[in-house]
């Protein structure tokens, strides 16, 4: 009874696309004010908090498996570098896309490549977002030229690919952390819980353990979506570095906290403290928990539970820093209007098409390059075994 | 020199004659609806407060080291050398950051339109290039809002204060706060009771601290990476070098063998 579940998810996809364009529509006819909750005591909204703060913070695999791999030299973290970069590729595409809706005036997004305020966190973020947007175009590209056998193309990315990551790990640091300096600027506005002067670290170290949740979440999810093996030993010892980079965000995080003297608003029940509660419990104790226990972290279910909590708490922290942590200070409680929870619902199904279809058609995946190396051998037909060993004897012969 | 507003709330009576003589300065509607709006907006740019019988007037600051000008990522809102922070709306791409960023939520937005810009007073910016002073000042009729030399102003209000303690509130409000600001506050009561409670400190400084660090992050990052490359890249050749002359030396005995 396959069938029915699919159908399901289709229609599901299809009715949010269609209330997106027509949420488009309305932003593009009567404006922001008709077609957001947003305003002139809340002027960033969903938009801002979940598809730009949460869609680059899911992006981070790119930048921390790109490192791993390339500079680190991890050799073995390789099969899933590519989905990775694909997957924060099309992030950045998304947060893009996102901006065109935010943004005021969307046809003059380019302005600050040449209109520059080098004091202006945002300025920062504009040219991070555009570079590094390139950069993992760039890092995406052999996949393509694979796809068609451009034999030189592949050479000349070959050369550069050291200098291209090193330069993707530098934009990345910069703009993950730029997204936190971004509130450095409302200390009287921003609730005590979230804001410090930290703020730009804290982004920091999250992303870099978001990247690593995602990566497993994802290769989860591949491997239930195209039958692919799964590389467990591989995604345990990035359930290890997870949890050790959770620590130290967590110790830094609540150190913070107890040097600004902040620790006391969670004696005061309330909004805020019940929201940094379930952000640091979801996302931080409960994961930490789970990923010391061996059993847990060495079984499949246990590693792809603790990912999606990790990857939720951090959502939470980012639309609390956002939204939840800026309401006191507006004195108005903000709600996303539909036509705001349409687009953004539209992005994520948009993404999850893209993926896909790049997953069937380009080489993203170990076992795509063995398919394709078995059309070239002849072999039309096999079973998941041989393809398998198909696999381990390519890896052997290299 | 930089020009400043001196507002002196004692003076003031309400009559709204700045709210109007503001609006039709910028060519903005304004009628008995507008007047009774308890709020500044992309269609009121100042208004007069109450608190029972006490009186604030609620403009842009005009800071000296405007948070807004150091927030815009394209440089659209801009402080002049006579005082006013002017807003270039060729510029703007509406990220609105502006907005977030204001100690005092000065700036807002034109959410009705579908290509919308942000608006604030700018201290009649034109006029004041023309040498004329902002038309809210020239519109008082008791003197409450004056308009004048900033360092004037202060010693003014300075004095104003010292001639009558008991009539004021011993504080400037705008000599020190975000910087100083080229409006400048007196009143009789707090400025709490009027929402106005701001760091001394200019906020700028906060992000720029992170920002002037970027130079020192790209180049020493860039460096450890590079050497990080360098050394495991190393580490690898030198492992594959030796893999390959294992098998060949076995090679070379098996030769001699036969």
């Amino acid at each position: 009874m396959r069938l029915p579940k699919f159908t399901f998810w289709k229609t599901i996809m299809v009715i949010v696309l269609l209330a997106g364009a027509y949420a488009t529509l309305l932003r593009f006819t009567r404006g922001l004010g008709a077609s957001t909750n947003l305003s002139d005591r809340f002027p960033w909204g969903l938009w801002i908090g979940f598809d730009v703060m949460c869609g680059v913070m899911l992006a981070a695999g790119g930048f921390t498996l790109t490192a791993a791999v390339y500079i680190f030299n991890l050799e073995r973290f390789r099969p899933i570098v590519r989905p990775t970069v694909l997957t924060a590729f099309l992030g950045y595409c998304l947060v893009v896309a996102a901006l065109l809706f935010d943004l005021g005036r969307p046809y003059r997004i380019w302005h600050p490549l040449v209109m520059w305020n080098p004091h202006s966190v945002m300025f920062e973020v504009a040219w991070c977002v555009t570079l590094y947007t390139t950069v993992l175009a760039l890092e995406f590209t052999p996949i393509i030229f694979e796809r068609l056998r451009l034999e030189k193309a592949l050479r000349i990315q070959h050369a550069i690919v050291i200098p291209l990551v090193i330069l993707g790990v530098l934009l990345s640091t910069l703009h993950q952390s730029s997204l936190g300096s971004l509130y450095l600027i409302v200390p009287e506005k921003l609730h005590p819980l979230w804001y410090s002067p930290l703020l730009p670290v804290f982004f920091f170290i999250s992303a870099i353990c978001v990247g690593l949740a995602m990566t497993i979440f994802e290769s989860y999810m591949s491997s239930k979506a195209f039958g692919k093996q799964l590389e467990l030993p591989l995604l345990i010892s990035l359930g290890r570095v997870l949890v050790v980079a959770l620590a130290v965000y967590t110790v830094l995080r609540f150190e913070d906290l107890y040097n600004r003297g902040a620790l006391k608003y969670l004696r005061h029940p309330g909004y805020e403290t019940d929201l940094f509660l379930l952000e640091v419990t979801i996302g931080l104790l409960l994961p930490i928990a789970m990923l010391m226990n061996r059993k847990i972290r060495e079984s499949t279910g246990g590693l792809y539970l603790s990912s999606v909590l990790v990857v939720l708490g951090f959502i939470t922290n980012r639309l609390n820093v956002a939204v939840t942590g800026m309401e006191a200070s507006a004195g108005i409680r903000y709600f996303p209007k539909w036509t705001e929870l349409a687009i953004t619902g539209s992005m994520i199904v948009g993404g999850f098409v893209v993926f896909t279809l790049a997953a069937k058609y380009l080489p993203i995946f170990p076992e795509a390059q063995a398919s394709a190396a078995r059309s070239r051998i002849g072999i039309t037909s096999v079973t998941p075994a041989t393809r398998v060993d198909l696999t381990f004897s390519q890896a052997r012969k290299a | 020199m930089s020009k400043a507003i001196l507002y002196d709330a004692t003076v003031c009576i309400d009559c709204k004659l700045c709210e109007r003589a503001c609006a039709e300065r910028n060519m903005l509607p304004y009628g008995d609806n507008v007047a009774a709006e308890e709020t500044i907006s992309a269609h009121k740019l100042t208004f007069v407060m109450a608190k029972g019988d006490k009186f604030m007037r609620r403009l842009c600051m005009n800071c000296q080291d405007p948070t807004c000008a150091s927030v815009c990522p394209v440089g659209a809102l801009r402080k002049t050398d006579l005082g006013p922070v002017t807003y270039d709306e060729t510029r703007c791409i509406g990220c609105r950051y502006c907005m977030l960023a204001c100690p005092f939520g000065v700036p807002k937005y034109e959410w009705g339109k579908v290509l919308p810009r942000v608006r604030k007073c700018d201290m009649c910016a034109d006029r004041l290039a023309a040498g004329r002073p902002t038309a809210c000042a020239e519109a008082c009729p008791t003197g409450a809002t004056k308009f004048g030399e900033r360092d004037e102003l202060i010693a003014e209000a300075k004095d104003r204060i010292a001639k009558a303690p008991n009539q004021y509130v011993n504080h400037v409000y705008g000599l020190q706060e975000v910087g100083g600001t080229s409006v400048l506050l007196l009143s009789s009561v707090p400025f709490d009771l009027f929402g106005l409670h701001t760091p001394t400190e200019p906020l700028p400084i906060l992000t720029y601290r992170v920002l002037s660090r970027l130079p020192d992050i790209v180049s020493l990052g860039g460096v450890l990476l590079g050497g990080v490359w360098w050394i495991t890249h190393r580490r690898a050749e030198v492992a594959a070098a030796e893999a390959k002359e294992r098998p060949t030396g076995k090679q070379n005995e098996e030769d001699g063998n036969k």
